[in-house]
């Protein structure tokens, strides 16, 4: 009897230590969802990006508190590609392959984007970019959360050209992909509307230029022949603080000569002396100072996780805000954080924008979202002076571009395709 | 008053001085009717402002500068200076200064101080930029008759710029009284404006003969849009003797207008050529004359930048005078950096340029992710003072920043200081002994050690005052330095190591020769063109411009 009671007490020991240590491994192996952050930390692009970084985080433990998804807990895995290219797509392979991470948020010039697509394509990731881009690109693996060109630069021309009689156009930019190419929607834009040849100047120049005068006083010979005149800048960077700087000493005010930016927000203000841009215009989908509920909410979280009253809030995290709860939803949706049930899942998805209304991810996998232009004013923030009726549903592929007019990008069956054909009812092959 | 008329107990002679008192005491009420009815109307146009929607703004603003009232102009005014708040709780409209973390409050109606606010206590009221042009020609109209010439001649010109019927009688009114010359000439420019489009020939060819010349922006475009033609091939424009004057009196003024522009690409030249010398100054000090190829000079004249941004924050209600004291603080904290560097580095790499050069390299890698763990990774903000924000007006088609003209002066000053620290000093005897024969130098007696170090001190130190000025142009940012490291070579070489009147030469005719280039080629263009000329340059001069000469030349 001894014996077989010591025997059953073994074996229940056993049985228990097994299942226990069974549990545990199994607990240790699904206790967190892994999310990969793709933002530069050092190098030039850190101005931007580091703030981006600050944001998912804060994203992310605010999820965790709410009980994590799918029952787990998230955890971010942070690396930093360092301004630094080719080592967007390393660093990308990284968090795929090394850390199986479920989804990635990251990466902000057009460039490390490009770089980072065939990784995912490969290896099958998911990647949520939350800039305003040149689009001309549709990926299966990418949700684009910022602006397609239709979705900032073609409104705030509609509305210098029908509210402010704007007949003459200065497209200023800085030299490489994004203003090259919506320089060429611009252009094709404004010449579908009668400008003439000779009513557009463009302009480009290096990154991080410094000595504006001779550009300048070109735009105010272009821009004082009489008609009214804009610039469209859609100059990135360091480059805009002499530029501004310039207009002012000039004598150009945005009451005579308006900038309109694509790339000069809340963040970018807070670095500057904003006397002389008074006035000038910026477009975007959110502004801090857009009096809502969900945004004041949105900004004290802000204050609260950064410890610093004083830090703005810009375009590019309400994108990551919206891109990352559409991503929570999506997953919560299908059960499960693989990449393909993910994405069929993320279409369709609806979340509310701090700025009111509701953002929608369509099927060409980019937002639908309202457009807003605003003017700078003296302490850094901006001021809605025009807004969109409703949203504007984000198109991938310009239609004022004549060799991308009949392409679309749809991901749902049955043409489930990011670059296809309506003429000839074909997808190109190519991926993005 | 009848029946006081009829009141026969009152004496004949208290008739009329009871007439005269009762009328007193009407006029009496009248005017004190009056005074309040008179500050009420402002009231009545002011105090709706907070509460009014943006699209109804317009016309309250119209409302507003209708009212006579001595204060409309101060209140219009502070609305364009977006210094016209309201207290949230009260809706009371204020002037609000910005005070510490918060603002300074003066009632808009009375003039009287309301103590200071916490920032969220008040709210602007906003304007657009439509509304600062209804601004602009409503305050101009109020300033035609202000007491200052200068404020004169910015109403007239706006008027010009935004003409209408009523400031031309204004004008018209105005014109026989005007005591400044120029505000009368400016007055006459619009006048004419108006004959020319007006409908009676002899006013207008008259107003061409009297614009003939003139180099102001609205009249070279009310002249060519004369010689306009529709869309179907006719002359918008149909008086062909008015359309051949107005060429004539156009050609005059392109004439003058070329010259202008040559004048104004010379500046630019000029001001760009001083940034460059700047730049580079220091580095002719340290390469030219040690010949110490120091890949952190460029992070030298980012912390005198820094040390500009500091010193603004030390004193924020003096920023008119803040650079007086950055150029010392920035002079002596790069020239100590400096002599540290070289002290801890440099002196152990003598003779060894390629290991001097990977240490100072990976010196200024360091610095700059110092200055981005101290100050963040964001540009910090440097204020120009006022005095060096605008431009000089020479005439209505060239006009001078005033920050590159101060910067050209400056930088001539700083070059000048080099040469007489480097002609008329023991020291800058010594650093020349040093720098000709190292040897024999050390051998009457000169501290070879100390000099080098003092030498570096001092090109560390005009980099320091180098970013000052840089600071007032560009972004003060930890990559400030990388973008001028190798313009600042460039100098050096193109004007040949170890000559200060080489690097000035050099700096200057690089400038002006990069604006020539750049309205024909592009940014981007120029500066290929430029570097592509300098290489072939050296290739045929491989010691500059001024190379030294004799036994110097070849140690």
């Amino acid at each position: 009897m001894k014996s077989f009671r010591s025997i059953g007490n073994l074996l229940a020991t056993a049985t228990l230590w097994l299942l226990s240590s069974l549990l545990s491994t199994t607990a240790l192996a699904e206790e967190t969802i892994k999310v990969g952050i793709l933002h530069s930390l050092s190098g030039t692009m850190a101005i931007s990006e580091t703030t981006l970084k600050d944001t998912m985080l804060m994203l992310i433990e605010e999820q965790n508190k709410k009980g994590g998804l799918l029952g787990k807990k998230l955890e971010a895995v942070v690396v930093d590609p360092g301004s630094n290219w080719p080592l967007f797509a390393e660093k990308a392979r990284e968090l795929l392959q090394k850390n199986k991470v479920a989804a990635i948020f990251g990466c902000w010039t057009s460039v490390s984007r490009k770089s980072v697509l065939p990784v995912l394509e490969e290896l099958n990731g998911l990647l949520f970019y939350p800039v305003q881009y040149e689009g001309e690109e549709s990926s299966k693996n990418v949700f684009y959360t910022g602006a397609a060109p239709n979705q900032q630069a073609i409104p705030a021309v509609d509305y210098l050209m029908n509210d402010l009689g704007v007949k003459r156009w200065v497209l200023a930019g800085t030299d490489y992909v994004y203003p090259r190419t919506t320089n060429k929607i611009l252009e094709a834009y404004l010449k579908s509307k009668g400008v003439k040849d000779k009513d557009i100047m463009i302009n480009y120049t290096p990154f991080g230029h410094s000595d504006w005068q001779s550009i300048v006083a070109d735009i105010k010979k272009f821009g004082t022949a009489g008609k009214k005149t804009a610039v469209v800048s859609t100059i990135n960077g360091d480059a805009n603080v002499p530029f501004y700087k310039e207009l002012g000493n000039q004598g150009i005010t945005a009451d005579k000569l308006p900038v309109v930016a694509f790339s000069v927000g809340e963040e970018e203000l807070s670095g500057i002396d904003t006397k002389p841009l008074v006035g000038h215009l910026a477009a975007w989908n959110y502004f801090m100072s857009v009096d809502t509920k969900e945004n004041a909410e949105f900004i004290k979280k802000w204050h609260e996780f950064i410890k610093n009253p004083k830090r703005v809030t810009n375009d590019p995290m309400e994108a990551h805000y919206i891109g990352f709860n559409m991503w929570v939803k999506a997953v919560q949706k299908a059960g499960t954080t693989d990449t393909d049930a993910v994405a069929k899942a993320m279409i369709g998805i609806e979340f509310p924008n701090l700025t009111g209304g509701v953002a929608k991810m369509n099927k060409a996998h980019h937002l639908s979202k309202p457009v807003l232009i605003g003017e700078i004013q003296d302490d850094g923030q901006f001021q809605t002076v025009w807004q969109t009726k409703g949203l504007v549903d984000g198109d991938a592929w310009s239609d004022f571009l004549p060799e991308s007019k009949v392409i679309i990008a749809d991901w749902t069956p049955p043409i489930n395709c990011g670059n296809y054909n309506t003429k000839t009812k074909k997808c190109s092959g190519q991926k993005y | 008053m009848s029946k006081r008329n009829n009141n026969p107990m009152l004496p004949c002679w208290e008739k009329p001085l009871l007439l005269l008192a009762s009328g007193l005491w009407v006029l009496a009420l009248l005017l004190a009717g009056l005074a309040p009815a008179r500050a009420d109307a402002l009231a009545d146009a002011l105090n709706p402002l907070p509460t009014v929607a943006m699209a109804d703004m317009e016309q309250a603003i119209g409302k507003l500068a209708q009212v006579q009232d001595p204060r409309v102009g101060g209140v219009l005014k502070a609305l364009l200076e977006a210094r016209l708040f309201y207290v949230k709780e009260s809706k009371r409209v204020v002037f609000a200064d910005p005070k510490d973390d918060g603002f300074k409050l003066t009632d808009a109606l009375t003039g009287e101080a309301l103590g200071e606010v916490g920032r969220f206590d008040v709210k602007k009221i906003p304007i657009t930029n439509a509304l600062r042009t209804v601004l602009n020609s409503a305050i101009a109209k109020l300033e035609l008759t202000a007491p200052d010439a200068k404020q004169r001649l910015k109403a007239v010109e706006s008027i010009i710029q935004n003409p209408n019927p009523e400031a031309l009688a204004l004008l018209t009114k105005q014109v026989g009284q005007e005591p400044d010359n120029t505000v009368r000439e400016a007055i006459q420019v619009a006048l004419s404006l108006a004959d020319l489009s007006g409908s009676d020939k002899t006013l207008r060819v008259q107003a061409i003969h009297a614009l003939e010349g003139n180099l102001n922006q609205e009249v070279r475009n009310r002249l060519t849009a004369l010689q306009e033609k529709t869309e179907t091939g006719d002359f918008i424009e149909p008086d062909s003797d008015i359309r051949n004057l107005a060429a004539v009196a156009l050609k005059k003024i392109q004439l003058k207008l070329e010259m202008n522009r040559l004048g104004e690409m010379l500046f630019f030249g000029l001001s760009l050529g001083a940034v460059l010398v700047l730049a580079a100054i220091g580095l002719a000090i340290t390469f030219g004359v040690m010949g110490v190829i120091n890949m952190a000079h460029g992070e030298l004249m980012m912390i005198g930048a820094y040390t500009t941004y500091v010193v603004q924050l030390l004193m924020p209600n003096a920023i008119d005078y803040s650079l007086f004291v950055a150029i010392p603080a920035a002079f002596v904290i790069t020239a100590l950096v400096g002599i540290g560097i070289e002290r801890g580095i440099i002196r152990f790499l003598y003779g060894r340029p390629l290991e001097t050069l990977l240490a100072t390299f990976g010196l200024s890698l360091v610095l700059q992710q110092l200055v981005r763990s101290i100050f963040s990774p964001l540009n910090r903000s440097v204020s120009t003072p006022s005095w060096m924000s605008g431009s000089l007006e020479i005439n209505s088609a060239l006009s001078l920043t005033l920050n590159r003209f101060y910067i050209i002066l400056f930088s001539l000053l700083v070059f000048w200081g080099l040469l007489m620290i480097l002609k008329k000093t023991r020291l800058g005897l010594e650093v020349r002994a040093v720098a000709q024969n190292r040897a024999m130098a050390k051998a009457m007696g000169i501290r070879t050690d100390w000099v080098d170090a003092m030498t570096f001190g001092l090109g560390s130190g005009i980099a320091g005052v180098a970013g000052v000025a840089l600071s007032q142009l560009t972004n003060v940012g930890p990559n400030l330095g990388q973008a001028y490291i190798v313009d600042s070579f460039m100098v050096v070489v193109f004007g040949g190591v170890g000559n200060l009147w080489g690097t000035l030469v050099g700096g200057l005719t690089l400038g002006v020769a990069d604006k020539i280039l750049e309205p024909y080629v592009g940014t981007v263009l120029a500066k290929i063109l430029m570097l592509i000329f300098i290489i072939l340059f050296i290739q045929k001069r491989p010691r500059g411009l001024f190379p030294q000469k004799g036994r110097a030349a070849e140690g």
